[in-house]
């Protein structure tokens, strides 16, 4: 069982003229492996800078990220071993995968570097974990970026995140570039392999729909600071806080749309 | 149940209207950016002082004899020219290195770059500023008409991609690749020559005193015509290129396929979408290209036996004028530095996103 | 006066690279005057090559193989668009159609203000009009999309997402069209901003009358604004009605799996992971 803590996380930036600026004001949540919690929240929200913690691409003005009660290493073997359980997904599928390397050099790549299985057995794994995303092997393994579809290509993504076993998962915004109608498809296969192999998922995104489908809890977040938090269902059916009501009202909803209108249904 | 916040209001309505990206720009009417020009005009600043003290420790790294000689040839030199001479060229060893360098510095700050040897000790200063305007005059001339054809060219070329007009750029750029000596000789041996339309060499006619008349100025371009012309030709396929790749990526870009879609008429959406973006690299590399006009073009001058700063240098390395050369040297990092600023300023006017750094 | 807009008969669009690719197939359509229509499908169905093509905005190798575009202008006359010669299409431009593109990032000039973006449609277009009254013109857009007249000097860069889509409907807006097309208008935005856009565009319609074409692949999106949908499927419509019946009545099967790939907000019922419609 990992565990992922954030402990009153606060980071701050100075502007020249605007005094300090808040990203993200005391955030604390904990995320457990086998869990999955859905981070809402709009542009400015500070969702980004939270994916960018959790890469070191920022560090917390103030409070502590932790995993498995060990703050986030810095360097060295400890580093590598906090990247090996904690793995991302990020938005753009075409962005994160290299245009010039194929789908196997993609797979390959975490497999050696981590030494997660012995070099015979490589090939192997590759095929194995394309299997656990549901692409055909044979169809992509040799294909580059750009050959595949916008799905597949966020398949490929996960399945390299998942190369390394990790126990966590952050998914920023992991299908908000693909269509809708495939959206449910490839966060129901993260959601399967919550079930299977109890990982662990943190689900970065702005669309409630699909954070209330997939997420046992909800966070909303507001200009930096968690607004309100709870099951999925209460937040999304019941939600208690303004913003997230606001959130809720501006959402697509064919059926509310449709049941309040009734029949003269039109574009308002 | 769920846990809320409840210290947090709920956002104005007017809150998304209001949101910009930039904290200028709601200030309004601010479209010179000072404070960036400012940062960079003290780094220019700051890389002239690195430049300058350079250029004070580099004859004082170099073999004792051969300044010696030097000094030992100026027998004619005046005492307060033979003590600046010392100065710039490190032979004052008997004054404390510090003291050496506040000397440099006074006779640089009052103009004095010593005397030259190769001639007839006339001050450094009037030597070059006589070379100089020559250089600078035909030479950027001549780089300023070879970027404006060759950008103008390079974005109409870029605009209909595809058609015959493609030819250009092989035969630009295999123009300049032909050795530039071998152009000037060959643009001689033709003209001058066989044609007799254009004099051979030098900047105006033998005997002929510059003064500012009608005749004279006519004379400078005849004289100024073929090396001018040969320049252009040999750097315009440069130019050409550059423009007309830029040119692709900006149509490839959004805002032209909207400007089309808006019915903007073909020459408005090439020059004031298009080519306005694309030209913006183009700018700069100008900018730069600038700086090294006073370097000169050595070959021209060879091959022309222009008086410009380029022929300065080659005779004053020949005949180990070390002070001539310094002086040129410091003038080259001069207007190099120069340029760069000049480039800086450019873009900054031409690109308003140069200004975001402002916020 | 026509109650329709736009008609557009048999019209196909074929992409002719190796091999040649059937973007469009024999779409036939009636725009009516004051409707918003929507155009759904997955990416890659021919809504946008569609949407491009009956304006003459495709490139090559996009190429029109059959069919006709007729626009029924107020006036009463009858303009075959493909028919018109290049001077009088670029003329017909903006003013009888206009469009809002998606992923207004870098659809603005990034070196022109916008003030002078919006104030050279009028320039080209109405040349009659003066400096001041062009000025004026363009105040006025502004405000009416709430960006604000003292925005009229600011870049692109300096602008947020959201503003610079309004932007974008002002410009498509300047010269009151008669149809707007809208090609995925607010993908890039936030729920909330994207709430307030669609608001905009709805009240803009019932002032100004002009028909929208909208194209999205958010279904449900479309569901609330349009008064009708057109689902689009490997460059074929199939299936035309109203939003209200496609939601509760829907015929095609592809309809209705495309409806069911889309989870629902409030539905009482949490439904568990789905599997989309086509296992890519």
């Amino acid at each position: 069982m990992t565990v992922l803590e954030f402990d009153g996380v606060t980071k701050a930036y100075s502007v020249r003229g605007a005094g300090q600026i808040k990203a993200l004001d005391d955030v604390s949540f904990t995320l457990e492996s086998g869990q999955i919690i859905g981070l809402v929240g709009q542009s400015g929200s500070g969702k980004s800078t939270i994916a960018k913690i959790l890469t070191q691409l920022e560090t917390p003005t103030s409070g502590e990220v932790r995993l498995d009660g060990v703050p986030i290493p810095r360097r060295g073997k400890e580093l590598r071993a906090y990247r090996q359980k904690l793995r991302m997904v990020f938005q753009d599928p075409f962005a994160s995968l290299n245009p010039y390397h194929t789908i196997r050099y993609h797979l390959e790549r975490p497999l050696r570097l981590d030494d997660i299985v012995p070099r015979d057995q490589v090939d192997d794994e590759v095929h194995r974990l394309l299997e656990r995303v549901r692409l055909d092997a044979k169809a992509v393994i040799d294909r580059r970026p750009h050959e595949l579809s916008g799905g597949q290509r966020q398949r490929v993504a996960i399945a390299r995140a998942l190369a390394s076993r990790p126990s966590l998962l952050v998914a920023d915004e992991p299908v908000s570039m693909l269509d809708v109608s495939i959206r449910m498809s490839v966060l129901g296969l993260l959601s399967d392999l919550q079930h299977e192999h109890g990982l662990g998922v943190l689900y970065i995104t702005h669309d409630l729909a699909t954070a209330r489908h997939f997420s046992d809890e909800i966070m909303v977040l507001n200009q930096g600071r968690v607004v309100e938090s709870g099951t999925a269902d209460d937040v999304i059916l019941r939600p208690q806080n303004p913003y997230t009501q606001e959130l809720r009202a501006a959402s697509p909803d064919p059926d509310k749309f449709f049941a309040s209108s009734g029949i003269l249904g039109g574009a308002q | 149940m769920t846990a809320i916040d409840s210290s947090l209001q709920t956002q104005e309505p007017d809150a998304i209207s209001a949101g910009t990206t930039a904290t200028t720009a709601v200030k309004g009417r601010g479209r010179v950016p000072w404070r960036f020009l400012g940062n960079r005009a003290l780094f220019y600043l700051f890389t002239l002082w690195a430049a300058i003290t350079i250029n004070f420790f580099v004859p004082r790294l170099m073999k004792g004899d051969a300044v010696d000689q030097y000094l030992a040839r100026n027998r004619n030199v005046s005492p307060e020219a033979a003590d600046a001479l010392r100065a710039l060229l490190g032979l004052d060893t008997d004054k404390s290195l510090l003291q050496q360098y506040f000397d440099y510095w006074n006779l640089l700050l009052h103009g004095d770059l010593g005397v030259s040897l190769l001639h007839g000790l006339r001050p450094v200063t009037e030597v070059i500023s006589q070379a100089l305007p020559w250089t600078v005059g035909l030479v950027g001339f001549a780089t300023l008409v070879a970027f404006t054809i060759g950008t103008v060219g390079g974005a109409i070329v870029g605009w209909r991609r595809g058609s015959r007009l493609d030819a250009l750029i092989p035969i630009t750029t295999f123009l300049s690749t032909i050795p530039y000596f071998w152009l000037g000789l060959l643009a001689i041996a033709l003209f001058s020559v066989n044609l007799g339309w254009f004099p051979i060499g030098k900047a105006y006619g033998v005997g002929v005193t510059p003064e500012w008349s009608f005749e004279f100025i006519g004379e400078v371009i005849h004289h100024g015509f073929l090396p001018a012309t040969t320049i252009i030709i040999a750097s315009l396929g440069g130019w050409m290129l550059g423009m007309r790749n830029m040119m692709l990526t900006v149509l490839d870009e959004d805002y032209v396929m909207v400007a089309q879609a808006k019915g903007m008429p073909n020459d408005r959406v090439l020059w004031r979408y298009a080519a306005r973006n694309a030209v913006l690299p183009q700018i700069q590399s100008f900018a730069l290209s600038l700086g090294f006009i006073v370097g000169g073009t050595i070959v021209m001058e060879m091959v022309f036996s222009y008086p410009g700063v380029g022929k300065l240098l080659l005779d004053a390395t020949n005949a180990k004028d070390y002070a001539l050369m310094q002086g040129v040297f410091l003038v080259i990092t001069l207007s190099v530095l120069l340029a760069n600023l000049l480039a800086d300023v450019a873009y900054a006017f031409l690109d308003p996103r140069t200004r975001q750094t402002e916020a | 006066m026509n109650d329709s807009l736009l008609s557009i008969n048999d019209f196909s669009v074929e992409y002719d690279v190796d091999p040649p690719v059937e973007a469009v197939k024999h779409v036939t359509l009636e725009l009516r005057r004051g409707e918003i229509l929507g155009l759904a499908g997955e990416s890659g169905c021919g809504k946008t090559t569609l949407a491009y093509g009956v304006q003459r905005l495709l490139k090559a190798p996009a190429v029109i193989t059959s069919g006709s575009v007729m626009f029924h202008d107020a006036s009463g006359e009858d303009i075959d668009i493909n028919a018109l010669e290049v001077e009088e299409m670029r003329r017909f431009r903006w003013d009888k159609i206009s469009m809002v593109f998606q992923g207004a990032m870098n659809a603005l000039n990034p070196v022109a203000t916008i003030g002078s973006q919006l104030e050279d449609v009028f320039e080209v277009h109405r040349p009659s009009m003066s400096g001041a009254q062009r000025r004026e013109a363009v105040t006025e857009l502004l405000e009416i999309v709430k960006v604000g007249a003292q925005r009229y000097r600011s870049y692109p860069h300096e602008l947020s997402g959201g503003m610079r889509q309004r932007v974008m409907i002002a410009m498509a807006l300047a010269l009151r069209p008669q149809l707007m097309v809208m090609d995925e208008p607010t993908t890039a935005l936030d729920v909330l901003v994207q709430r307030e856009i669609l608001r905009q565009i709805s009240q803009l319609r019932h002032e100004f009358g002009f028909s929208v074409i909208f194209i999205t692949h958010d279904l449900p999106l479309l569901l609330e604004i349009s008064d009708r949908i057109a689902i689009m499927r490997h460059g074929e419509i199939v299936e035309l009605d109203t939003a209200e019946r496609i939601w509760n009545h829907p015929q095609d099967d592809y309809t209705k799996t495309l409806l069911s790939s889309f989870p629902r907000l409030t539905a009482e019922t949490r439904l568990t992971a789905q599997r989309g419609v086509v296992a890519r």
